[in-house]
């Protein structure tokens, strides 16, 4: 039985979900996930200036600030990499770890233990209580807050996989061909940022940090093992984070437990069965190669 | 400034705080430049967001807030999580990166639940879990402390033990194994090491800031010298000091968490050490960058004056110059300039010409890029149309020791492979 605010969660869940599943697939693609990662963690000091500055989440502050700090986490990633000649993984873990600190110490400076923005929500956030947050217009339900916060994105995401589908793909696969063809891979590597920033910060109240991490990469990973062209991968992608969402929900109402955790949980499920379907599928190949000989 | 010192050294809780927080950064120190010369502290990321689940799972078996089944819990899934890692990008096309991000989150989200289960559960014990999150320097306990310093001991001990192994692992994994050190083993001992420091050190600056700790003050390390055990050393030392900091500022406003303030003066730190730091450091690389094309700018010019003075131009003009070689004219006149205050050139009328040592400093750089060609025809069968360029960069590099040995290898030539004169 679907309520009219399970119907509104869910499809805010889904919204994020297919946001972050086809952004993923080039993240696991090009190797960068770790670079997502940190910008999900780092763009926190770009929210708390943008809420101190316009003092809600609706202004278009929030997106710009986010968009700024994706950028310029990335582009600190590759300056202390390649300048300041420090090894890469520990380019990463620096920079996200600094801007994440300095994002808690402006909270705990200048928010005042404000409800609206404390430690839990950044890392966990509440999609469970996202359908409070109701658009009533003349009587009449327009959805929800959250909903009407990643529905744009969610289309920005789409028109930037469809239209830019050649030079994604390029960059995906061969970055030195990409190059050579005369592509900006730069210009393509810092938009995509971007967008990887912009869908963090606006699923952020509803999932948190860590938790948008997971829609991320969790389901690209999966479609990953099964298939690896990248049209099927992104289908396959967005499939099984939406039976995770749907799954993922109702067991945590089942549960009673936080609904964000349980959709990743249910994710990470698909992942082993992924797993051992691809180690199943090697098997047999592998039988019916030494039956060949 | 001297009451705040006074109160953090007499006060005894603050003092408790920063021993605590010492012990703490000291142990990441020394544990995370293991990790970092390793390239795997990401891992340590996914160690510490695993170790959410790990403290749930302890407490859900010992039904108190007891921090060593804590820690045991903590244990054995941060090691679960390094297992995972590794299998992950081991048996299936995923790279590393994607196996640590989705193993940190997943293992998170597993964490996240029974942490809504265990606070459903009427325990009045569960209160301070959420401690693992954020950290909770700021109310450590003495048994905390005790606890800190006994784990901090056995993986000191451990690793001065092992250091042999740890050394060998670190800086050359194949020739490990080819001595008989089973690697394997000694990669296990090192991935407990950092699961252990997470662990105790998680409790001070929280889930996602804890590999700051086990990166910044190795990395901070490394560029300070090339020797392990005083890297560890100063690690340590940044580490510790770090940590005080941390507490210091933290103190600026009621209510402040510490581990971001720790982070931020790691940060502060690594920050510093990359600018200045001798040799590796970026404004060093600079300056030698900026000596380097100096002295290669002026023996280019030195050399250009010594063959104009083979073709018969003894006092030059800056257009006869720049018609042998081509040059912005300004930083020409610079170069000229400096020449003659370095006593290589004298000026007269803006006309240049060679002096005595300004002939002698030409001649060897000559002498070195034809000795050069002259060795690659004879000994590496080049063409000799094909010498010109690298001779035109080695001959800047190649000191009086390369040049005496050139001087024997080829038995003291008189002409280079382009019939030109080799001056001594």
């Amino acid at each position: 039985m679907i309520g009219i605010n399970d119907f509104l969660t869910l499809i805010t869940a889904l919204l994020i979900a297919w946001s972050c599943s086809l952004l993923g697939c080039f993240l696991v693609l090009r190797k960068v996930v770790m670079v997502g990662d940190a910008i999900s963690h780092s763009v926190l000091p770009g929210i708390v200036i943008a809420y101190l500055v316009s003092s809600n989440f609706n202004s278009g502050f929030i997106l710009i600030g986010a968009a700024v700090f994706g950028v310029f986490t990335t582009f600190i990633i590759d300056f202390l990499h390649k300048k300041l000649k420090l090894q890469e993984d520990a380019s990463i873990g620096i920079t996200f770890t600094w801007l994440f600190a300095l994002g808690v110490i402006l909270i705990a400076l200048f928010t005042d233990g404000n409800a609206d923005l404390d430690q839990d929500c950044v890392l966990f956030g509440e999609l469970g209580i996202t359908f409070l947050d109701k658009i009533i217009i003349d009587g009449r339900l327009y959805g929800t807050r959250s909903m009407w916060m990643i529905l744009p994105v969610f289309i920005l995401v789409l028109l930037f996989v469809v239209f830019g589908f050649k030079g994604l793909q390029i960059i995906s696969f061969h970055e030195e061909f990409a190059q050579s063809k005369g592509i900006n891979v730069s210009f393509w590597h810092y938009v995509f940022m971007a967008l990887v920033s912009i869908t963090t910060v606006m699923s952020f109240e509803s999932v948190g940090a860590i938790l948008v991490v997971g829609l991320l990469v969790i389901p690209p990973a999966t479609a990953y093992l099964l298939n690896d062209k990248l049209i099927p991968m992104l289908w396959i992608s967005c499939l099984f984070s939406s039976i995770a969402c749907v799954t993922g929900y109702y067991a945590s109402i089942y549960f009673d437990v936080s609904v964000s955790s349980m959709i990743i949980v249910v994710a990470g499920c698909f992942f082993l069965l992924a797993i051992l379907y691809s180690k199943l599928s090697r098997k047999k190949m592998e039988i019916i190669d030494e039956k060949a000989f | 400034m001297m009451e705040v010192l006074t109160y953090f050294f007499t006060d005894p809780i603050a003092q408790k705080v920063i021993l605590g927080v010492a012990v703490i950064g000291g142990i990441s120190g020394v544990v995370g430049t293991f990790s970092f010369l390793r390239k795997k502290t990401l891992i340590a990321d996914a160690i510490s967001h695993s170790v959410l689940p790990g403290v749930c799972i302890g407490f859900m078996f010992a039904g108190t807030k007891d921090p060593l089944s804590l820690m045991i819990g903590a244990l054995v899934i941060g090691w679960f999580s390094v297992w995972s890692i590794d299998y992950i990008s081991r048996a299936t096309k995923l790279s590393e990166d994607t196996a640590i991000a989705l193993v940190s989150t997943l293992f998170f989200a597993k964490g996240s639940v029974l942490l809504s289960i265990i606070s459903k559960s009427q325990n009045a014990e569960q209160s301070g879990l959420k401690n693992f999150l954020f950290g909770k320097a700021a109310t450590m306990t003495s048994v905390d402390i005790q606890v800190f310093i006994i784990a901090s001991l056995v993986i000191l001990s451990l690793v001065i033990l092992f250091f042999k192994p740890f050394q060998l692992l670190c800086f050359n994994s194949e020739f490990a194994k080819t001595i008989g050190i089973k690697t394997k083993r000694i990669e296990f001992l090192l991935s407990s090491l950092t699961v252990l420091t997470v662990a105790i050190g998680i409790q001070a600056v929280g889930v996602v800031l804890m590999s700051a700790l086990l990166i910044a003050p190795a990395a901070s390390a490394r560029y300070w010298t090339n020797k392990l055990p005083l890297m560890l050393v100063i690690a340590a030392i940044f580490g510790i000091i770090s940590g005080i900091l941390g507490v210091v500022f933290s103190t600026v406003k009621d209510n402040m968490p510490t581990g971001p303030w720790i982070v931020f003066s790691l940060f502060l730190f690594t920050l510093i050490t990359l600018i200045f730091a001798p040799q590796k450091g970026w404004l060093s690389i600079r300056k030698r960058t900026k000596t380097n094309s100096r002295k290669i700018g002026e023996e280019n010019i030195l050399k250009t004056m010594y063959q104009l003075k083979e073709q018969g131009l003894e006092i030059v003009s800056f257009r006869d110059f720049l018609e042998k070689r081509a040059m912005d004219t300004s930083i020409l006149y610079l170069f000229f300039k400096k020449l003659v205050k370095s006593g290589f050139l004298i000026e007269n009328e803006n006309h240049f010409s060679l002096t005595k040592i300004g002939e002698t400093e030409a001649a060897r750089i000559i002498r070195s890029h034809r000795l050069w060609e002259l060795y690659l025809t004879k000994r590496m069968n080049f063409k000799d149309d094909h010498i010109h360029g690298t001779a035109e960069t080695i001959e800047h590099l190649i000191t009086p020791e390369i040049e005496k040995e050139l001087l024997k290898e080829l038995d003291f030539p008189t002409s280079d492979p382009h019939n030109k004169d080799i001056p001594y």
